[in-house]
């Protein structure tokens, strides 16, 4: 019987020092706090983030991860309004890679599906040109932009079935079905878990084939 | 510039702008003043509202005791959804962006150049923390980039310029500009003014400019 159901801290336990790890979510929404929280506790080190934005909320999520000191790098478009985040980069603890939003989403998206590299406009003419390729196709310039792989991918969804398929609330989607293509390891966390079929396939967003554990958040840990 | 000119306030600006958007039209609006705009669609107008976090029919802000925590706008500020709306991911969220599938993003600025370029996701190129979110996608991806802000900083400061001092965040970008004085097209010829508030001058906004104005 496929079972992907972990509990939380056998879900975290083998990820190690070095890892690259994707985190979902944008604002408040689809944040997978409760992994995160226990990836600071797990206590793996000099990890790489790949991260919209660096959170606001010390108490919490990704800040908490920084002020412990597990992170390395971050890979974001929005590091602004992170205390966590500003006292690291003001003192040169951590290193920064700033990717605009879409071309972030992109990378990742062409990790999930094979691909290596692509072209985009977003970027061309400004700072973010640095060091890149620039090439033109029918007239017009692009840069080329790297596929983005992770170790680790935690994401946030709705609901799941016990083979992972997943299905989302309001916009809680943002970075979550994206990065689950793009990970080794896709750990879910999830706030319903039901029979097979008890989602309809019709509203499956992201299939099973791009989870690989789920994690159950308790009723009393639910925001 | 005589005192018998008033600018238009922030929501004057933004309903302004809201008049000339037609129906049918999908639209992202920018953090910030750009926001307001969809408070001042014409009644009976259907725009589609776009938010680059998944949203497409996005509708105002939900009172307080509506909030759906699960619900938020670019700005992580809580919203509503209009009937016909839509749910979706990052990566679809930036293919309706970066594949010229929005008609139009409404954004502020920090400074226009006459040549259309725009600067509006830092001050400098060594900030302290950096931050570009969606800001190059929209100014390269979008059919259209309009820009509302005011005319000057409130030093004084034309944000209206020949070259931008400020890092670009995509060149030759910027079709319009609402400003609180007046409605501006970027042209072969440089800036044309298409509007301007009642009493004011060529000269007097031609003094509050950094590049030359033409008559539209």
């Amino acid at each position: 019987m496929i079972d992907k159901r972990f509990n939380l801290a056998d879900a975290l336990a083998d990820i190690k020092d070095g890892a690259t790890v994707m985190i979902g979510g944008f604002g408040a929404v689809g944040q997978p706090d409760y992994l995160v929280n226990a990836l600071a506790e797990q206590g793996a080190k000099d990890l790489t983030i790949v991260v919209n934005n660096a959170g606001w909320n010390r108490e919490t999520g990704v800040p908490r991860l920084l002020d412990l000191g597990r992170v390395r790098k971050i890979v974001c478009s929005y590091p602004k309004n992170s205390p966590a985040f500003d006292d690291l980069f003001r003192v040169g603890r951590i290193e920064l890679e700033i990717v605009p939003q879409g071309t972030l989403a992109e990378r990742i998206r062409a990790a999930g599906a094979g691909i290596p590299a692509f072209f985009t406009a977003t970027g061309v003419g400004t700072q973010m040109a640095e060091g890149k390729e620039e090439r033109a196709f029918e007239g017009r310039a692009y840069l080329m932009e790297r596929a983005l792989a992770a170790d680790v991918a935690l994401i946030e969804a709705w609901r799941a079935d016990r083979w992972g398929n997943l299905s989302y609330r309001g916009s809680g989607r943002n970075f979550n079905p994206v990065m689950a293509t793009a990970a080794t390891c896709t750990i879910a966390m999830v706030h319903e878990i039901v029979d097979l079929g008890g989602i309809a396939p019709d509203e499956v967003v992201t299939p099973s084939i791009f989870v690989d554990r789920l994690v159950q958040v308790p009723a009393e840990a639910q925001a | 510039m005589s005192d018998a000119v008033t600018p238009l306030t922030r929501a004057g600006m933004a309903a302004r702008c809201a008049r000339d958007i037609p129906e049918g039209w999908f639209v992202n609006l920018g953090v910030g003043v750009p926001t307001q705009v969809a408070d001042y669609v014409p009644e009976g107008r259907e725009i589609i509202f776009h938010s680059e976090n998944g949203i497409l029919g996005m509708g105002p802000a939900p009172d307080e005791d509506k909030v759906d925590p699960w619900l938020v706008n670019a700005g992580k500020k809580a919203v509503t959804l209009v009937p016909g709306a839509a749910l979706f991911h990052h990566a679809d969220s930036f293919t309706m962006i970066r594949g010229g599938h929005i008609d139009l993003c409404v954004l502020g600025a920090f400074e226009v150049a006459s040549n259309g370029d725009l600067a509006n996701w830092t001050t400098s190129s060594d900030d302290r923390t950096p931050a570009v979110g969606g800001a190059m996608d929209l100014a390269a991806g979008a059919r259209r980039i309009w820009v509302l802000m005011e005319h000057v900083t409130r030093d004084g400061t034309p944000k209206l310029v020949e070259h931008c001092a400020y890092p670009l965040t995509a060149p030759g970008v910027v079709t319009r500009i609402y400003t609180n004085f007046a409605v501006l097209d970027v042209t072969p010829e440089g800036f044309a003014v298409v509007e301007m508030v009642p009493g004011m001058t060529l000269d007097a906004l031609q003094a509050m400019t950094a590049a030359p104005l033409v008559m539209a």
